[in-house]
């Protein structure tokens, strides 16, 4: 593949496409999908072909704004159609040059679309996810081919390096820095891995990200590999995910056939390929020596790093981990170059990051912005605020190993240090916002609860820890704690995160910790009083029943 | 490494093992294929049993115990035989936000038995998920395969009690 076959391509899908310019995108990702929006995309089908209107009906991917889904955009007109059932087919189709259809109507001039900054998801919506031609119609594999044949390996890395870009995991250890150790360190084979293990309950950034645009990953992935020197990818994807692995199979596929993975890529002396691998839903997996083991076919249960490893990871070969929102950038780092995206976001955190934002919060839905964006901005800009009849109290971010924000704190611009001095981390980009209906001794419950599950049981502060702090949690929302109980779980917290063996356990004690710091009042009043103000604790009713 | 690597039989006619096969060969018989292939045994036969470990194990070479260890490891295997129909709660920070809890103990009320069971009459079983990724839609419930956003209370208990006509 040279750049003028690939622009022959791009350019004969484009031509394809102005022969009849006139198409109706539905969004098939999963949050429309289980909305029934493959009813709402078969049934435009049978009208377009009812009415001999000359019209595509195309599946893309998500369109963001997925709490008002199924979402339809009728282009070029340029209508932006919400909540559109199966039964609407029929105005649609009609309507495709003429007037609207107001009750179906969605502006997309609204703040929810125009404050956001899309380098990740650019093409989320626009594309169809499982036609290459597609992707490459939107400069797709222009970076690979140029990485291939204008830059060498060493200049790829400094072009990360100077791109700012940090792990888009979670953790925020700096890109760059992670490829060069890997292309340092010897070896005849390495690995190149996908961490597509989204565990964070909450999150699913990547998720829609592999079902809308997944060769932008594989694009990404490919770099990585010649970066470093690497031969062989793995992708490791959720199985609660089977859209996610339906679509990136396909991709790889396509990939295939058009020569951007198998052996002299580009004519060059390239060789990559890659396969998927399927979880099986433990959320230990997500790190990153839990998921090799997975990957070997083993339990998936962490070792102590050092190594890491990009020294000695998969089957002991130097390892590139980095996670799907991380690859989805590099194409457009090598194609637009380091200065441009280190010219997005703050002094340390650089570039844009995409949000799930969900809970109790107007538009729920998949987000990007610039970092540095404050947290009013997105729940009360973006986000629309907390429906009315209730009061916002907190932002919970970064999962199990994250915390609760409060409001005092709304103005604070996210970035990977600021988080984490809040009590927080950015995590893998899950924003959920609770109300005043919310209890946060049960929040901090709840998530020491997933923790206890989850531990592998592999170190005993994060096994017997996790299930003694869920005990005494238990025990508050249940009216029975005392105050001793509050020391013990502060002492049980300090203890948890400085000894266990992994990140799970090292951050399962942040929820509650946060919570402490934030809502302190409410853990006493929970023992004191025996009273839960968001009522969502029966703490008043079992005194006298266990006491 | 043994020169002839005789496969074990298949434990029985039926045609599925053969697909297990299928997948065993496409990863050449490797050891670190045996998630893959316990999750083939799990699309085909819908949960794992001893006779299937037995079969995967030796047929890949790795030690009982360790294809034993992998399946009660991960949370997506499951060596109970599941009921007729499945019902998967979401229990996603999304969902539990808004009510998934008071749905699970509808459900749990509507069929009598607890999450992670199956009904006795093999009807229906209750199953809870970590979370699907479908917080946008929440509280989400995922019936037979197909997940449904934005589920009440009255969706919950129209859905299972068509599962079982009383």
């Amino acid at each position: 593949m040279t750049f003028e076959e690939l622009e022959q391509i791009a350019a004969e899908t484009r031509e394809n496409r102005e022969k009849s310019p006139r198409e109706l995108n539905v969004c098939v990702a999963a949050g429309c999908l289980s909305l029934h929006s493959d009813a709402v995309k078969k049934s435009l089908e049978e009208e377009v072909k009812r009415t001999g209107a000359t019209c595509r009906v195309r599946g893309t991917g998500c369109m963001g704004l997925c709490s008002l889904g199924p979402l339809v955009a009728s282009e070029p007109s340029g209508q932006f159609y919400k909540s559109v059932a199966a039964a609407d087919a029929a105005e649609i189709v009609e309507n495709l040059e003429g007037a609207p259809v107001p009750r179906l109507l969605c502006s997309r001039e609204q703040p929810f679309f125009q404050r956001q900054n899309l380098i990740v998801l650019e093409n989320s919506g626009r594309i169809d996810p499982e036609k290459i031609e597609e992707y490459i119609a939107v400069d797709g594999y222009r970076a690979l081919v140029h990485a291939l044949t204008e830059m060498n390996p060493n200049e790829i890395v400094q072009e990360v390096s100077k791109s700012g870009l940090r792990g888009r995991g979670g953790a925020g250890y700096p890109t760059g820095l992670k490829w060069g150790t890997v292309a340092k360190t010897a070896g005849t084979t390495k690995y190149v891995i996908c961490n597509a293990d989204e565990g964070d309950p909450g999150a699913f950034m990547d998720r829609s990200v592999l079902e809308s645009d997944p060769h932008r990953v594989l694009e990404g992935m490919a770099i990585a590999a010649y970066a470093v020197g690497a031969t062989h990818g793995y992708i490791y994807v959720r199985a609660e995910y089977p859209l996610a692995v339906k679509r990136f199979g396909t991709a790889i596929r396509e990939a295939r056939r058009l020569g951007f993975l198998g052996s002299q890529i580009c004519n060059t002396k390239f060789n990559f390929d890659m396969e998927v691998r399927i979880g099986g839903g433990a959320f230990v997996c997500g790190e990153e020596t839990a998921l090799i083991a997975s990957i070997e076919g083993r339990r998936g249960s962490p070792r102590p790093r050092p190594p890491y490893p990009a020294q000695a990871g998969l089957w002991d070969m130097p390892t590139l981990i980095n996670n799907v929102e991380t690859f989805a950038n590099i194409p457009s780092i090598v194609r637009r170059g380091g200065d441009w995206y280190a010219s997005i976001g703050t002094k340390k955190s650089k570039g844009t990051k995409v949000f799930a934002l969900t809970g109790k919060v107007r538009n729920v839905g998949l987000i990007e912005v610039p970092m540095g964006t404050t947290l009013r901005q997105i729940i009360y800009e973006i986000g629309g605020g907390v429906p009315e009849g209730h009061k916002f109290k907190a932002v919970q971010t970064g999962g199990p190993s994250g915390g609760c924000i409060p409001e005092q704190f709304l103005d604070l611009s996210v970035d990977y240090e600021s988080l984490r001095e809040l009590g927080s981390i950015m995590g893998s980009g899950g924003m959920i916002v609770m109300d005043d209906s919310a209890c946060m001794v049960n929040v901090a419950r709840y998530f020491m609860e997933f923790c206890m599950s989850e531990s592998c049981g592999k170190c005993i502060p994060c096994r017997s820890g996790t299930a003694q702090m869920f005990e005494l949690l238990t025990r508050m929302t249940l009216g029975t704690a005392t105050a001793r109980d509050l020391e013990l779980l502060e002492e049980l917290c300090d203890m948890v995160s400085s000894t266990s063996l992994c990140g799970l356990g090292q951050s399962a004690p942040n929820p509650v910790l946060s919570t402490l710091r934030y809502f302190r009042d409410e853990y006493i009043e929970h023992i004191n009083e025996k009273r839960c103000r968001a009522g969502v604790c029966e703490c008043g009713s079992a005194v006298g029943v266990t006491a | 490494m043994p020169l002839t690597s005789k496969k074990p039989p298949l434990p029985s006619e039926d045609k599925r093992w053969r697909i297990v096969n299928g997948t065993m060969r496409r990863h050449g018989y490797a050891r670190d294929a045996l998630i893959e292939t316990l999750h083939t045994v799990q699309e085909s036969f819908g949960f794992l049993d001893k006779a299937s470990l037995r079969f995967v194990a030796d047929s890949l070479r790795v030690p009982l115990s360790q294809a034993y260890g992998v399946a009660t490891f991960y949370h997506f295997f499951t060596m109970k035989p599941p009921g007729e129909h499945v019902c998967l709660i979401c229990m996603g920070t999304a969902c539990y936000i808004k009510g998934a809890g008071a749905l699970l103990n509808e459900a749990q009320a509507a069929l009598g038995i607890q999450a992670g069971e199956t009904t006795a009459d093999a009807k229906a079983s209750l199953m809870t998920a970590r979370c699907i990724g479908s917080c946008s839609v929440a509280p989400a419930v995922v019936f037979d395969g197909e997940t449904m956003g934005n589920v009440a209370g009255k969706n919950l208990r129209e859905k299972l009690a068509g599962w079982r006509p009383a």
